[in-house]
């Protein structure tokens, strides 16, 4: 089989090395969602590569946080919620009743769109999960909390005051706290919902640099509004529409072909601003 | 304009006035315990022989214990109980279930002190009696004092527990975290403060009851040996005597009355301890 790789070469990273082959890690097929009898979701399938960022974009209400909650079945929280098709992880059907949620959200973590720190001390917001799912020696715990931060960039700011309460942190530093402590329990993905949303435009230029920086290492989903911020981070992007408050896939691809030669005359009109 | 000056008026006269009131109170407890504040030695509350007012002889220190461990037993089966039916309402219990059980609790919450110590005096103190007499006992009290504390604690804690941010809790499976996990590491911290104001307000309230306890609790004036033994509270104390005090004896009752209530401050001083040493 021959692989064309320049085909893959990606986004904005064109003139560097390919960050990621191909890889399909998360595959969704005919993925419908409804909320009581009302659609959100209609008819969705695509593949999420491995090591790539893939930004969800699209007017509001078009089903992107659904379609982001579905694939670490966030959506079973929501009572009257029902999930349709099929996602599959690694080759694993996540909706199978043999599936196991709590190790399936250790593998997938998720970052918000509000920074939302425990009300416990820094230390412990990274060693409650940490703990939760076994690891509870101390000396491992510690390492570990110390590489988590470390890669968020918030060790040097932090490392001496552990156990100040996380809240006192400021805004940019609380969300980089929380994906310190999704990428603490060592995910594969992570599906992040507007996570610079919140944030003044320094705290999100920090946050969006570490994003940039996760890629590779790990599979990044974002839902994000800001479509200068998709260009410039994602690998790949999904255009999502609404319509009769029906959220629909309505083009997929790679970034730079969905921001400079859209197919569809909506996600042309979109990202041009001329729609949405 | 006219009406915010108008309004931060109404608002301070409403904080002065209690304020006020409190202070009045406080002032009139010395004010008619100050004959013998100043008059006998303090020393004499706790080294006396026995309380026998009439000959003279003033030991609170038999009533103050019996109030401690009355209120303090009470707590001991209230405080898990509560938190875990609050926990129950909110996290565990199907919906409708949830509704219902939050109904009883609140009208348990209303029944009046004396209809529980009248239902203590017919139904538990004879129970109670048939198993060890004389049934009117410390037990008996902490059993009454339970009942009427847990409905307090389990809606303060239910309040706390459902004003936690739903993030939190999104934030808290969203990482994996078992239900019990979310419930002990993120929902009870959380919750924590609103939880402890419950508590204290009940072991208030556990303090200064005394229609309930006095029906039940045998009120002979002795250290208890055992959770069998009859007790008496400070607070039936100064329900059983005052109408017939005179002289030293009436002023004593008021400092029994004074010494309730510097128990409650001592309460309150803690939480706020508690509070502030909670990050530090």
């Amino acid at each position: 089989m021959t692989i064309d790789t320049n085909a893959f070469t990606l986004g904005p990273l064109e003139a560097g090395p390919p960050c990621c082959e191909p890889q399909t890690v998360i595959q969704v097929r005919n993925l419908s969602l409804h909320y009581e009898s009302q659609a959100a979701l209609d008819n969705v399938s695509l593949d999420i590569y491995k090591g790539c960022i893939t930004a969800l974009i699209g007017p509001s209400g078009c089903g992107k946080t659904s379609f982001l909650s579905a694939i670490n079945r966030m959506t079973d929280l929501i009572p009257g919620c029902s999930v349709d098709g099929r996602i599959l992880v690694d080759n694993e059907d996540i909706h199978h009743p043999k599936t196991d949620v709590q190790s399936l959200r250790r593998r997938i973590g998720m970052v918000f769109q509000k920074p939302t720190p425990f009300p416990l001390s820094i230390r412990r917001n990274l060693a409650l999960p940490l703990n939760e799912h076994g690891v509870t020696q101390t000396k491992e715990v510690i390492v570990i909390i110390k590489k988590a931060l470390q890669d968020v960039g918030l060790w040097d700011e932090v490392c001496d005051r552990l156990d100040a309460p996380a809240l006192s942190l400021s805004g940019g530093q609380q969300q980089r706290l929380c994906i310190a402590r999704a990428l603490a329990l060592n995910p594969e993905i992570l599906l992040m919902d507007e996570p610079c949303s919140a944030l003044d435009p320094i705290a999100s230029g920090v946050v969006e640099d570490l994003i940039c920086r996760l890629q590779g290492r790990y599979t990044i989903v974002i839902v994000t509004h800001n479509l200068a911020q998709a260009r410039r981070i994602a690998n790949y992007a999904a255009f999502f529409w609404v319509r009769e408050r029906t959220g629909q896939l309505v083009e997929f691809g790679r970034c730079r072909h969905i921001f400079e030669s859209p197919r569809d005359a909506l996600t042309a009109a979109y990202v041009n601003g001329n729609r949405g | 304009m006219q009406t915010d000056r108008l309004l931060t008026g109404v608002l301070r006269a409403g904080a002065v006035l209690a304020a006020l009131v409190m202070l009045l109170i406080l002032c009139f407890l010395l004010l008619e315990s100050w004959p013998v504040l100043t008059g006998l030695s303090v020393f004499r509350f706790l080294t006396d022989a026995s309380w026998h007012p009439l000959e003279g002889a003033y030991n609170l220190m038999p009533m103050l214990a019996g109030t401690l461990l009355a209120s303090i037993g009470a707590l001991i089966l209230a405080v898990p109980l509560g938190i875990a039916s609050a926990l129950f309402i909110v996290f565990f219990a199907p919906l409708h279930l949830a509704s219902i059980y939050k109904r009883l609790i609140e009208l348990l919450a209303g029944i009046p002190s004396v209809v529980f110590g009248f239902w203590g005096l017919t139904t538990l103190a004879p129970l109670i009696g048939e198993w060890q007499p004389p049934g009117a006992s410390l037990l008996a009290g902490v059993l009454v004092l339970t009942l009427m504390i847990l409905p307090m604690i389990t809606i303060t804690a239910y309040t706390a527990l459902a004003a936690v941010p739903k993030e939190l809790l999104q934030n808290a499976s969203a990482l994996g975290l078992s239900r019990w996990g979310t419930v002990r590491g993120v929902a009870l911290p959380a919750a924590r403060t609103g939880i402890t104001a419950g508590v204290i307000l009940a072991a208030a309230r556990a303090l200064g009851e005394t229609m309930a306890v006095l029906m039940v609790a045998g009120n002979v004036v002795q250290y208890p040996e055992s959770v069998f033994d009859p007790v008496r509270t400070l607070a039936a104390n100064i329900a059983l005597e005052m109408a017939y005090a005179m002289g030293d004896h009436r002023s004593v009752l008021f400092v029994s009355g004074l010494l309730l209530m510097l128990l409650v401050m001592v309460l309150s001083a803690m939480a706020g301890l508690l509070e502030k040493r909670r990050y530090a």
